[in-house]
């Protein structure tokens, strides 16, 4: 698995220090991005500045000495990384509220983060190993299945913008954040137990080798969950992430190329069907491919609208950016949630643009390398699936909100406004982190060279 | 397990090389026409987010069009027009989406677009400063201009007033009544300005024209001044005491009608060139212009400039004295009939030419463009247009000019103490219809500081209009304005 047997095992390092450097670092561009949004607005920096800069860093120095103390071996990236997207998310929003853009608050935004923070901190406590979550595979699927059809429930679910995904408990959360974690888990446990059945080969049909029939069973099931949510909450983006990332998580599982066709042509099969019933699918669809025609673009309901301003405004930006508080990204409806990505990239241009993705394809790598370097397959498993939905998630919302594919509401993890993404989304990295501890940890080291069998003497 | 990882590693590396293939074409190849899409209300924000160059007169002393700082983040300056009216025909004004008259022409100066000042604006860039455009300084006389303004408009006549320096082709006057208030149209409201605006263009007086260049009319008698011209280069031996033809009625060749003078009155069968300009006598020219030839004709308007395109820097409509017709159209062509049109601009640059010994400069309305400092970037140095006639050619007609204004048709144009030289036309715009009254002259005489050609249009001046009673009044008052 990991190093060959035999040659003693290099030991990794943990890196605490540059770990601390790269969190500060981060901090710092933060606070930068902050003053500068002042400097834009009206040649101030912010008398914030400061509160809000010390703010965000004691808690990521809490953050920090959490995993230094309860997951020393951790992955170092992971925490700067993600700490600069959630900071550059809070400037964005700090700076849309600046514009009085309604919706957009960040002091609520930052406190979302720091109970993020927390979620993180008790994620690392209370999982003392990853594996503990293979026991709990069928509960974890149970409560994913509850928290995703809990919106459609009367009384508690409601319907917000079309979609519904939320459900009022006194405040307003997003339960299928939650189940998408709980899902992952799922699928993990699930897969891993059942890889050995569902690789073995029923037909040939051309090159490839078609699963069982008997087989079909698990993932029929989640296609069902996943066009019911499409169907009942009105949830693309939710319906395609999770179908799209168990299939992934299938196919890591089994090595069937056959399981990945079968889902895409299970999943568009579905979409069609459901477009050809349902209005909001297809006028997605139109939103998407004929997005700059006048007659779409000024549309009342479900037209381009929205998706042409975030691209004017990402054109507008250009490649430099207009300048943090100089642009006019408050037009783009919803700027501080779906469509950030685009309001950053009118005020940093498409060089701050790279530079989120690359700090996203970073974390993506940072947790596949873990998922590598793991030591048993649920661990790999798990890893795997939590890199590959985040990749997923963000290929999905980026994308849309840049017309590489048709528009789905889904928000950027963690830069987007939303509590409960937030939340469910610093859970998932703490597990990621949990998962680095234990693959980067060094195996416990025989007390003495033990290469030639021992002889005893008397 | 990891050889199914590695693939979904190398699957997630190409969602996000797609994710940034297109973020690159969008925010490289596709960002211009993002950014400049009709439907991108930015450009609208970004008129309003510059510190727009003033509009200045007499060397920055009076201003004519400002910028006002209101502190509002969306739109932060707005445009204001402090001598309104009488300057909107050669100001124009800055509308949300469009600018007109200097504010158009010379619009990447005032929002410091132009190359010049490329470097200034990299630093208000670098500095966080809103970038500020440069100051834009005409030549125009603000009296003369409000003197000529205030004579036109009292009066409620339609029309337009041209002063030029001959010396140098500075426009001193650029007057065209009715015109409007430019402020209302500077408004950053898209909507009130569309209906400020819809309603002007819908006014029958046509207010947002400027007659002074957007438009030619029948010059009329004012027209004998390059007949005269034409006359007397064709031949060195002829002066101002040359006797040409001047029967009561002149028949037009290959036509059963007959050329008359105005009114039906006699010019004495025989006359002297001089006596025939002062009393504007029809047939006199007529025969000259049939004399002449329309090749010769033709060629001394050419040299008086007109048929050149004009941009002053606003883009004047060429005249032209119409096409080849026969002798009787050319007989009415020479004395500023039939499809002989011309600009008051035009008349003016006649008038100005002949004061400038024959030499017509290029008119200009810009006098330098100075920088938000107050620095000077460039400055207009004058420059000869045409050569129109000789100085003795120049001479002769100004002696001619100066008795019409002493004694003939024009003598309302007289200013006390100065000699002033003159001519008048009254343009026959079709039968029964009233006649447009035209004014050319500059003062004084023998060293002339100012040229002005007045017209006031058809039907707007009384029926019984003309030249002498009409135009000349008003040129007085602006060449008194400027020589004072």
């Amino acid at each position: 698995m990991s190093a060959a047997d035999g040659a003693p095992v290099p030991m990794t390092a943990k890196r605490r220090g540059a770990q601390l450097a790269m969190l500060g670092f981060a901090v710092l561009i933060v606070m930068g991005a902050y003053a500068s949004v002042g400097l834009g607005l009206d040649g101030k920096i912010p008398s914030g500045t400061l509160t809000y800069g010390l703010g965000l860093g004691a808690v990521m120095l809490a953050a920090y000495l959490v995993l230094a103390k309860f997951a020393p071996w951790a992955d170092p990236l992971l925490l700067p990384l993600v700490t600069l997207v959630n900071g550059l998310g809070l400037v964005m929003i700090y700076r849309l509220e600046q514009a009085d853009m309604k919706g957009a608050n960040a002091t609520s935004q930052l406190m979302w983060t720091a109970l993020g923070v927390v979620m993180f901190s008790a994620t690392l406590i209370v999982l003392k190993d990853q594996r503990t979550l293979q026991r709990l595979t069928y509960t974890a699927g149970f409560v994913g299945v509850v928290l995703l059809v809990l919106p459609l429930l009367p009384f508690i679910g409601t319907e917000i913008n079309g979609s519904r995904i939320w459900i009022n408990v006194g405040f307003s959360i997003q339960p299928g954040e939650f189940a998408k974690l709980a899902l992952v888990v799922f699928f993990a446990g699930y897969l891993v137990t059942k890889r050995d059945v569902l690789a073995l080969a029923g037909r040939r049909l051309l090159f490839i080798d078609l699963p069982r029939a008997r087989d079909l069973g698990p993932v029929l099931i989640t296609w069902a969950l996943s066009i019911a949510v499409l169907v009942g909450e009105k949830d693309l983006g939710t319906s395609l992430l999770l179908f799209g990332t168990f299939i992934a998580m299938l196919y890591i599982a089994t090595q069937r190329t056959s399981w990945v066709l079968i889902g895409i042509l299970l999943f568009v099969g579905g979409a069609i069907l459901a477009g050809q019933i349902f209005s909001h699918v297809e006028a997605r669809f139109d939103g998407w491919l004929h997005a700059e025609s006048d007659e779409l673009y000024n549309r009342e309901l479900g037209g381009s609208y929205q998706l042409m301003q975030g691209l004017f405004s990402l054109g507008s930006g250009g490649i430099l950016g207009t300048g943090l508080g100089q642009g006019h990204p408050n037009i783009i409806p919803f700027a501080f949630s779906d469509f950030i990505f685009d309001a950053v990239g009118e005020e940093l241009g498409l060089t701050g643009l790279m530079a989120i993705l690359m700090v996203y394809a970073l974390i993506v790598q940072r947790g596949l390398r873990t998922a590598l370097a793991a030591r048993d397959p649920f661990s790999k498993l798990l890893a795997g699936g939590v890199s590959f939905i985040l990749a997923w998630q963000v290929f999905i919302i980026v994308g849309g909100v840049t017309r590489l594919i048709p528009l789905t509401g889904l928000v950027t993890p963690f830069m987007s406004a939303g509590g409960s993404a937030l939340l469910a989304n610093w859970i998932l990295i703490a597990v990621l982190v949990r998962m680095s501890d234990g693959a980067r940890r060094p195996p416990p080291q025989a007390i003495q060279d033990e290469g030639l069998t021992q002889v005893m003497q008397r | 397990m990891n050889g199914t990882l590695k693939r979904a590693a190398v699957a997630c590396l190409l969602m996000f090389g797609l994710l940034m293939a297109n973020v690159t074409y969008l925010g490289t190849i596709k960002a211009d026409s993002l950014r400049h899409d009709n439907r991108n209300v930015r450009s609208f924000f970004a008129r309003y987010a510059i510190d727009r160059g003033w509009i200045t007169a007499e060397n920055g002393k009076v201003t004519l069009a400002k910028t006002v700082d209101t502190g509002d983040p969306t739109f932060r300056f707005e445009r204001e027009y402090p001598l309104g009216k009488a300057f909107a025909p050669v100001v124009g004004f800055f509308a949300p989406e469009s600018a007109t008259g200097i504010e158009g022409t010379e619009n990447d100066y005032l929002d410091g677009s132009h190359p010049d000042l490329v470097v200034r604006r990299a630093i208000d860039l670098l500095t966080n400063k809103p970038a500020k455009g440069a100051t834009v300084d005409l030549t125009l006389n603000v009296d003369a201009q409000q003197a000529a303004y205030r004579a036109l408009a009292s009066t409620g006549k339609r029309g337009a007033v041209v002063a030029i320096d001959p010396r140098t082709g500075a426009i001193l006057t650029m007057v065209s009544v009715p015109t409007y208030d430019p402020n209302p149209l500077a408004v950053v409201d898209k909507g009130k300005v569309n209906a400020a605006y819809n309603k002007l263009a819908k006014d029958s007086n046509r207010p947002l024209i400027n007659r002074a260049i957007d438009e030619t009319y029948a010059p009329g008698s004012t027209f004998k001044t390059i007949t005269s011209a034409a006359f007397l280069s064709e031949d060195g031996s002829r002066d101002e005491n040359t006797v040409v033809d001047a029967p009561d009625e002149l028949p037009l060749p290959q036509t059963s009608v007959v050329l008359r003078n105005a009114g039906g009155e006699s010019c004495g069968g025989r006359s002297t060139l001089i006596a025939a300009l002062t009393i504007s006598c029809n047939t006199a020219f007529g025969k000259i212009g049939i004399d002449l030839g329309y090749d010769k004709l033709k060629a001394q308007a050419e040299k008086f400039g007109v048929g050149k395109k004009l941009s002053i820097p606003l883009s004047v409509h060429a005249s032209d004295i119409g096409a080849d017709l026969g002798p009787a159209a050319l007989a009415q062509t020479a004395i500023g009939q039939r499809s002989n049109q011309m600009t008051p601009l035009q008349m003016a640059m006649v008038a100005a030419g002949i004061a400038n010994k024959g030499v017509v400069m290029q008119p200009y309305l810009v006098n330098k463009i100075m920088g938000p400092d107050g620095s000077e970037i460039t400055a207009t140095d004058p420059e000869e247009f045409t050569d129109a006639v000789s100085p003795e050619v120049a001479s002769e007609l100004t002696k001619m000019m100066v008795n019409v204004v002493r004694s003939g048709t024009g003598t309302a144009a007289q200013i006390p103490g100065i000699t002033v030289a003159g001519k008048t036309g009254t343009a026959e715009t079709s039968p029964g219809k009233p006649s447009h009254a035209w004014f050319i002259s500059f003062a004084p005489a023998d060293n002339p500081k100012v040229a002005v050609a007045v017209f006031v249009e058809s039907g707007s001046a009384g029926t019984d209009a003309s030249g002498g009673t009409i135009a000349a009044p008003i040129a007085r008052d602006v060449m008194q304005a400027v020589l004072k």
